[in-house]
């Protein structure tokens, strides 16, 4: 039995133009150790599929499908049980370490906080396992930084106490939503080396999330590419990295700018923009901007073709696309 | 053609005061910039990279004289901005605009695109309204967006498009330099790319020049001709785009570069980069000792000057041709 296991996940929100689905059918399973990178666009699903693990969607959000934790049913649990599960089973890392923290409480404070609600200990109690916790994600001089507050710390510092916070009940689930997005490279590198070296030691499952090849290239063991609530292409990151197959991964990768590139140099682009979740089309969500589109992808979404081992992408022009990318490299 | 300088920094100081927090102490200094000279030619773009507080935005706040230096001069076509009264400097402004940041925040959402676009022409009040419409037109066309699109109001334009729109007011009164702080870092991957090509469009149709503030090299890279590294308010190095990345001459440099996370699944091993001290008042010294590993008792005594160490290639940096030395940092196109 998988740690994680997501069948055919659903979401959908109430938008100011009716019901968008957000999420179109996702399925993946975790299990212990495993590492998954999540990469896509604003307005892919990705953090929606995050949120929905922990039933932190927003207001008549409408969930279908399965999200099982060890074999038990998350999906239409009532908020209380939830509770029991976030931040004790399931942990986040959000992106914005500035206001993911409380800034009128010390951080020592904040980081006991899931002891004492899910292990039932007092602050006074937690407070060795909190400095632990602190020295453990690198903030210098722990013991007495612990009464500091939020404003007295740097940005990655912050972000350190966020993963202090999430590492407080030793979770079995990470979720890590864009946690470097706000921090400088230097700093990203720091904060994403600890959350390896974390997950590593303790044996949790990690699921990163992230808009930067880059960072899920070095950061995740498999990854999924998501475009418009969908799953367009998933598999081990190595594999995936070789043979990217859906057009939408290539355009991807060819869009970033190389360093070393000549001058003058035109990047290859993706046309158009991602659409709106009320506006994707019918067939494959990427059929508008995809220049190997043919009828057939605008009427049925796609099924999940194989690539490689373990490797699939949801296009039904995979052998062309390939044939492109062996030829582009 | 001689090249004339479009832009020159010299000397340029830009301390903050911080708050009093005692009665008996001098109030605290935030020193953004230490003394940066820089000269952009015209046709010859320049990008500046830095971690946060590097005082990379103080910088182009200095050269778009939003606000005044501490000391030091900021030349545009080689007049003083800061001498300038408020009505010459207005009308000196068509020579140099801006782009921003966040394409959410920099639009008004209550003016139509046709509005925001054309206000620099028409706080420069010369030109008709029907002339202001139908310069807004063939911009916004060669922006890539449609004429049609004018009577709009900015909330219906998507996060790429509302950066055209900012993109299309900086160019409309045909400056020769456009200073771009971090124009492309909120838009997603694909849209990215697009503003960069088009960057780079303009570029070459209306021969415009950029000063590029930005934290991403490979954006950079891309844009400019050439780079200055900033560092705790100094240029560290400064050269050429292809030298700077290839020969990088400042271990800080080629800490940012190690540090990009690169499309290469792999197991990583980088050299750490020990995270930044606390700004201490000191300034004496490299500021990038205390998270260098070339550091010598040297650095912490002595300040390293910028000093040529290629031709167009400058480095503050004492053990500069050691650093040269070693194996270019890791490329990154795979």
């Amino acid at each position: 039995m998988a740690l994680l296991d997501v069948e055919d996940l659903k979401v959908s929100l109430r938008t100011s133009r009716g019901m968008a689905q957000a999420v179109r059918g996702v399925s993946f399973q975790l299990e212990r150790g495993d590492t998954m990178g999540l990469i896509g666009e604003s307005g892919s699903g990705k953090s929606i599929t995050a949120l929905s693990l922990l039933g932190l969607l927003p207001e008549g959000a409408k969930v279908e499908g399965h999200i099982r934790l060890d074999g038990r049913e998350l999906v239409g649990r009532p908020e209380a049980e939830l509770c029991k599960i976030r931040g004790n089973r399931i942990a986040f890392v959000f992106q914005e370490p500035m206001t993911a923290l409380n800034p009128v409480h010390t951080i020592g404070r904040q980081v006991a906080e899931p002891m004492t609600i899910h292990r039932c200990i007092t602050h006074g109690a937690a407070r060795a396992e909190v400095i632990r916790l602190l020295d453990r994600v690198g903030l210098p001089d722990a013991s007495k930084r612990v009464d500091a507050y939020p404003h007295q710390l740097s940005g990655g510092q912050r972000q350190r106490v966020t993963i202090a916070m999430a590492l407080a009940c030793g979770p079995d689930i990470l979720i890590a939503d864009e946690p470097t997005t706000a921090l400088d490279v230097t700093i990203q590198n720091q904060i994403l080396d600890l959350i390896g070296e974390l997950v590593a030691e303790s044996g949790m499952a990690l699921i990163l999330i992230s808009h930067d090849l880059g960072v899920i290239a070095e950061n995740a063991a498999r990854m999924m590419v998501m475009y418009g609530g969908s799953v367009v292409e998933s598999g081990p990151t190595a594999e995936v990295f070789r043979h990217m197959g859906h057009p939408y991964s290539q355009g991807l990768f060819a869009a970033r700018p190389k360093l070393g590139a000549p001058r003058g140099e035109q990047l290859k682009t993706i046309p158009g923009t991602v659409p709106e979740l009320a506006d994707l089309p019918t067939g494959c969500p990427f059929s508008d901007r995809c220049g190997l589109v043919i009828d057939a992808c605008r009427t049925t979404p796609p099924p999940a073709m194989p690539v490689g081992p373990d490797h699939v992408a949801r296009c039904i022009r995979l052998d062309v696309a390939l044939a492109n990318m062996a030829v582009a490299r | 053609m001689m090249t004339a300088s479009l832009l020159t920094l010299d000397n340029v100081v830009r301390h903050y005061r911080l708050p009093r927090e005692n009665f008996t102490q001098a109030p605290g200094v935030v020193r953004a910039v230490e003394g940066v000279s820089l000269t952009i030619n015209a046709g010859r773009s320049l990008g500046v990279v830095g971690e946060s507080g590097s005082g990379k935005s103080t910088l182009a706040r200095l050269a778009m004289a939003l606000e005044p230096p501490t000391s030091g001069r900021v030349l545009i076509d080689g007049k003083d901005i800061n001498v300038m009264s408020r009505e010459e400097l207005r009308r000196a402004r068509r020579d140099f605009q801006m782009v921003f940041q966040d394409p959410y925040g920099s639009l008004d959402p209550r003016q139509t695109v046709a509005r925001v676009v054309a206000e620099p022409l028409a706080v420069l009040g010369e030109t008709s309204a029907a002339e202001q419409r139908k310069q807004v037109a063939e911009m916004l066309d060669s922006v890539g967006l449609r004429a049609a699109d004018m009577d709009k109001y900015p909330h219906e334009f998507s996060g790429g498009q509302r950066q055209r729109i900012a993109i299309a007011r900086a160019l409309l009164t045909r400056p020769k330099l456009i200073v771009a702080d971090e124009p492309v870092s909120a838009l997603d991957v694909s849209v990215q790319a697009q503003v960069l090509n088009l960057l780079n469009d303009l570029q070459v149709r209306f021969g415009v020049t950029y000063l590029f503030i930005s934290h991403d090299l490979a954006v950079v890279d891309h844009v400019c001709d050439e780079v200055a590294v900033m560092y705790r308010g100094r240029v560290v190095e400064q050269g050429p785009a292809q030298a700077l990345f290839q020969e990088a001459a400042h271990p800080y440099t080629r800490a940012l570069l190690e540090a990009v996370p690169k499309p290469v699944p792999r197991q990583r091993e980088r050299r750490a980069v020990p995270p930044p001290q606390v700004q201490l008042g000191t300034n004496t010294g490299c500021a990038f000792a205390d998270r260098c590993h070339h550091a010598q008792p040297r650095c912490r005594a002595e300040t390293p000057a910028l000093r040529p160490v290629r031709e167009n290639h400058l480095a503050a940096c004492h053990f500069a041709e050691q650093v040269m030395a070693e194996a270019p940092p890791t490329e990154i196109n795979a």
